[in-house]
């Protein structure tokens, strides 16, 4: 059995999955439930100033459902902890006290101006907790008011408070960063620069669920009317797997540890996260879609795919597809692939046919002498996935590199040699 | 068939009688046979649709209906959307969703059967979609300007309404001559009771016929109250939709005791009986036939409390005109199977004991023959269910320039007769399949051949 124990920032957890700050970790209830349950460690739900803010009194979620109804996105425009800060703290403290294997870290969300972090950075550290995480990422609600994204979306502000909390705390600095911006390594570098020892993404996207087609309103709307929330669940995931792979690999942010969030679902997400550059994970909308038992299918799925791997630890993990990611022009040119319809496995459903056909290289046939029949056309074919993605059935059509002769399409030969665009005749910059 | 005047034979039969079974059991028993999605059920099953290009379900289709459109437009809560795409292929989409054999149809064409052997649920799928149509009363199509030509439909069942409706919608004025009380045809007299439940055939009737434009003559024969040359006299194009009005016999002695009963005619009553426990069945009961008639008579007996029914048919299972699902059906409902067996004598004096067969064989030219070896089964009602005719009082008897082939009206594919301004569909034509889809096809493709003719004129 491969080793979960996890050590993230010097912090031990008996997994790498913790529970994101969110609705699942605002108060002592759900968290002792969450460690019952296995969870490794929480960030505890963001906790602000006094007087606390206050939510809305109607809907604080919107769903994206398939047609059985599964969650494919979500979004949320609750705040931060609505709760006094003593009565967070005390919890917080009960809890760590409770549970001291568990990771305990806390996310705070404070206004620009340095008094305010020599204030309260003391007093939530006082709590025994393992760390801090800055919310620089709510893009909903604080925002308007000077935080969360509005902070995460200026490098410079995302330094200067990174800066004031590791002036004034002991325990590590984990700095969340938005999503919602354009490119994600200057808040990633700003956050390195004003001494985080960690960042954590992604937060949520923003987001518009839809509309409402009986009153043609935004829907879900607070007495008729609706603000932007924060888009999560499934359908993030490749937002933040981007992210987290452009921070891993690049070479100002390479090595700054990482704390994976985004869509993780089950442990194959979790695994995507991990050899894309995360150090461990952090889960919210699966949890709060399915409940804590999810930890289950988690921590064993992970714990066999190690084995599977002949890996020991999630550590021997952690960044294995970092060096697969690169920029686009420095993909091999020369190789070619055809895509290749399995006859066997074929249901003839002919969907393959009509995507190609429509939507890009005339390259699958529809019939053969008459008769029903989906067959890759070689020289038309671009080797474009495309066929592949929308095959119903698993393996029925692969990808298959051709290692020898032409190309029929071309009708240039294949060569084993690698040639990328930065070398290619039709690049005016090519070296 | 709407008399059920010889039901006499079945009441009079030795242990014949009514409520065999508790009255809810009945009523449970002449539940619907599959009964529909809820909103949930149908939204995970269309999920199942791959959407398939040139859709082999739509291929299979009689009436071409565009399958996986409409099952992507249930997904889309476009369920007016969904309704129209199948209504504009098959007026009778409603019915169809029921009746229809899509074992053999658009679910054994299924690609899903490749590896799941579990087809997408398309018929539950498209009374689905088409069953607010007829609760809510949606209108879904309209008439194109009047082109003041009259068309005469003989027969108010699927291929006739089919026609009527399609020749309304384009902008034509039909008078419709029913025989029966009921418009409908087999959908209202025909079609097991489980299959179609309460008035749906006549719902489905009143809204086809509310597009306007269709007059309907109730309980009006042709050959007795008109002829065919009179209708072509008055009409600008004339449609047959007449079905098979006769039964065949057996061709034994004693074929007119009592509790010899036809089934067609047995059927019809019960579709008309709304209190089912009231309907008196036999305790023994022998099926002859190995049609979908032979297969309804044998279980709605079953259904309504006899003990024992025998289903024989002269040839194999793969002869049977009953697809193998209805057989595997009849046999679920506790009906017993006898094949290759062929009537030999009918016993009983006034009233049938029972029924004498004799076993049969293939010679090697492939000919049916008996062995020889006899055996019988005992009765107390035997149906006869073997098959359907063209009635001999009917157009090809007075007109002779009305060509006929194995004694049912021949078409072209435009479905014509071989008189010029007459067409004929559903099951009284050559080659029909005795589907109500099919006929609705039949009556469809002629309506837009007599279109084609009329504007031609």
């Amino acid at each position: 059995m491969a080793d979960l124990t996890s050590e993230f920032l010097g912090i031990h957890s008996p997994n790498p999955f913790w529970l994101a700050s969110a609705p699942p970790t605002d108060k002592a209830y759900n968290v002792n439930r969450a460690f019952e349950a296995g969870w490794g460690g929480v960030v505890w739900k963001t906790l602000g100033e006094d007087p606390p803010i206050v939510n809305v009194n109607g809907p604080r979620y919107g769903a994206i459902h398939s047609n059985d109804r599964r969650v494919i996105g979500f979004n949320n425009i609750e705040l931060i902890t609505d709760r006094p800060l003593k009565t967070n703290l005390d919890e917080i403290r009960q809890i760590k006290r409770d549970w001291p294997d568990r990771a305990m870290v806390v996310s705070v969300m404070l206004p620009m101006n340095e008094p305010t972090w020599a204030k309260f950075v003391p007093m939530i550290e006082d709590t025994g907790a393992d760390a801090l995480e800055l919310n620089f990422g709510c893009p909903h609600g604080m925002s308007e008011r000077g935080m969360g994204a509005a902070v995460g979306q200026v490098p410079e502000y995302i330094q200067m408070a990174a800066e004031w909390c590791k002036k004034y705390a002991r325990v590590p600095v984990i700095v969340k960063l938005t999503p919602n911006v354009t490119n994600i390594l200057p808040p990633a570098k700003a956050a390195k620069a004003g001494g985080a020892d960690a960042v954590s993404l992604i937060n949520t996207v923003n987001s518009i669920m839809r509309v409402n087609y009986d009153t043609l309103t935004m829907y879900p709307t607070t007495d008729g009317m609706g603000s932007h929330g924060g888009y999560c669940g499934p359908a993030v995931k490749p937002i933040a797997l981007h992210m987290v792979a452009e921070i891993a690999r690049h070479q100002d942010t390479r090595g700054l540890p990482i704390s994976g969030i985004g869509g993780i679902a089950d442990w194959r997400d979790a695994v995507d996260f991990l050899a894309l550059g995360a150090s461990n994970v952090q889960v919210c909308t699966a949890a709060m879609v399915y409940g804590f038992k999810i930890i289950d299918d988690l921590t064993h799925g992970l714990s066999d795919f190690l084995d599977s791997k002949g890996m020991h630890s999630v550590g021997e993990l952690v960044g294995k597809a970092v060096p697969s990611v690169t920029d686009w022009q420095y993909l091999n040119l020369n190789y070619v692939e055809k895509a290749v319809i399995d006859q066997d496995l074929c249901i003839k459903c002919g969907r393959c046919h009509i995507v190609c056909e429509d939507a890009s290289h005339q390259a699958i046939t529809k019939s053969i002498n008459g008769s029903r029949h989906f067959e890759v056309i070689d020289e038309e074919c671009v080797g474009c996935n495309l066929c592949v993605s929308v095959c119903p059935v698993d393996s029925c059509i692969t990808m298959q590199q051709l290692t020898h002769g032409v190309d029929p399409r071309t009708g240039r030969p294949i060569s084993s040699e690698k040639a990328d665009w930065t070398t290619h005749p039709n690049n005016p910059m090519r070296k | 068939m709407s008399s059920g005047g010889s039901d006499r034979h079945q009441q009079r039969g030795r242990d014949v009688r009514a409520a065999r079974l508790p009255v809810a059991e009945i009523n449970r028993n002449f539940a619907d046979m599959h009964p529909p999605l809820t909103r949930s059920e149908a939204l995970i099953e269309a999920d199942r649709c791959y959407f398939c290009f040139d859709a082999p379900c739509t291929t299979a289709c009689p009436t071409g209906i565009d399958i996986p459109g409409f099952i992507q437009k249930i997904r889309s809560d476009n369920m007016k959307g969904s309704a129209r795409t199948i209504l504009e292929e098959n007026i009778m989409g409603g019915m169809c969703a029921r009746v229809c054999p899509t074992e053999v149809l658009c679910e054994e064409a299924c690609v899903r059967n490749t590896h799941e052997d579990l087809p997408v649920r398309i018929g539950l799928l498209q009374r689905f979609a088409t069953d607010p149509v007829f609760k809510q009363d949606i209108r879904l199509f309209a008439r194109a300007p009047d082109s003041g030509q009259q068309v005469a439909v003989v027969g108010a069942g699927p291929a006739g309404l089919s026609c009527a409706h399609r020749l309304a919608m384009l902008g034509h004025n039909v008078v419709v001559f029913n025989r029966d009380r009921k418009p409908g045809g087999l959908n209202e007299y025909g079609i097991a009771a489980y299959k179609t439940l309460h008035d749906f055939a006549q719902r489905e009737v009143q809204w086809i016929m509310d597009i306007g434009g269709i007059e309907l003559r109730s309980e009006v024969t042709l050959g007795e109250d008109f002829t065919l040359a009179s209708l072509m006299d008055e009409y600008d194009a004339v449609f047959l939709g007449i079905g098979l009005s006769d039964v065949n016999r057996l061709g034994l002695d004693n074929e007119e005791i009592d509790g010899v009963v036809d089934a067609v005619e047995y059927i019809a009553t019960l579709r008309q009986t709304r209190d089912k426990s009231k309907l008196p069945v036999g305790r023994r009961i022998v099926v002859i036939g190995g049609g979908m008639t032979a297969i309804d008579v044998a279980v709605q007996s079953r259904k309504l409390g006899a003990e024992v029914v025998d289903m024989v048919y002269r040839r194999g299972p793969a002869q049977m005109g009953a697809s193998s699902y209805e057989q595997e059906f009849a046999l679920k409902n506790g009906v017993t199977l006898h094949h290759w067996a062929r009537p030999v004598r009918i016993l009983g004096d006034d009233t049938v004991t029972g029924m004498e067969f004799e076993r049969t064989t293939l010679d090697k030219h492939g000919t049916l023959i008996g062995t020889g070896e006899r055996w019988t089964i005992e009765a107390d009602v035997v149906f006869k269910a073997v098959g359907q005719i063209l009635g001999s009082d009917l157009p090809a008897a007075q007109n002779e320039l009305l060509r006929t082939q194995g004694g049912k009206l021949s078409v072209n594919g435009e479905r014509r007769t071989s008189i010029d301004g007459v067409w004929a569909g559903g099951d009284c034509i050559a080659d029909g399949e005795d589907l109500t889809v099919t006929a609705v096809q039949d009556g469809k493709i002629a309506a837009i051949a007599i279109d084609r003719y009329l504007r031609g004129k």
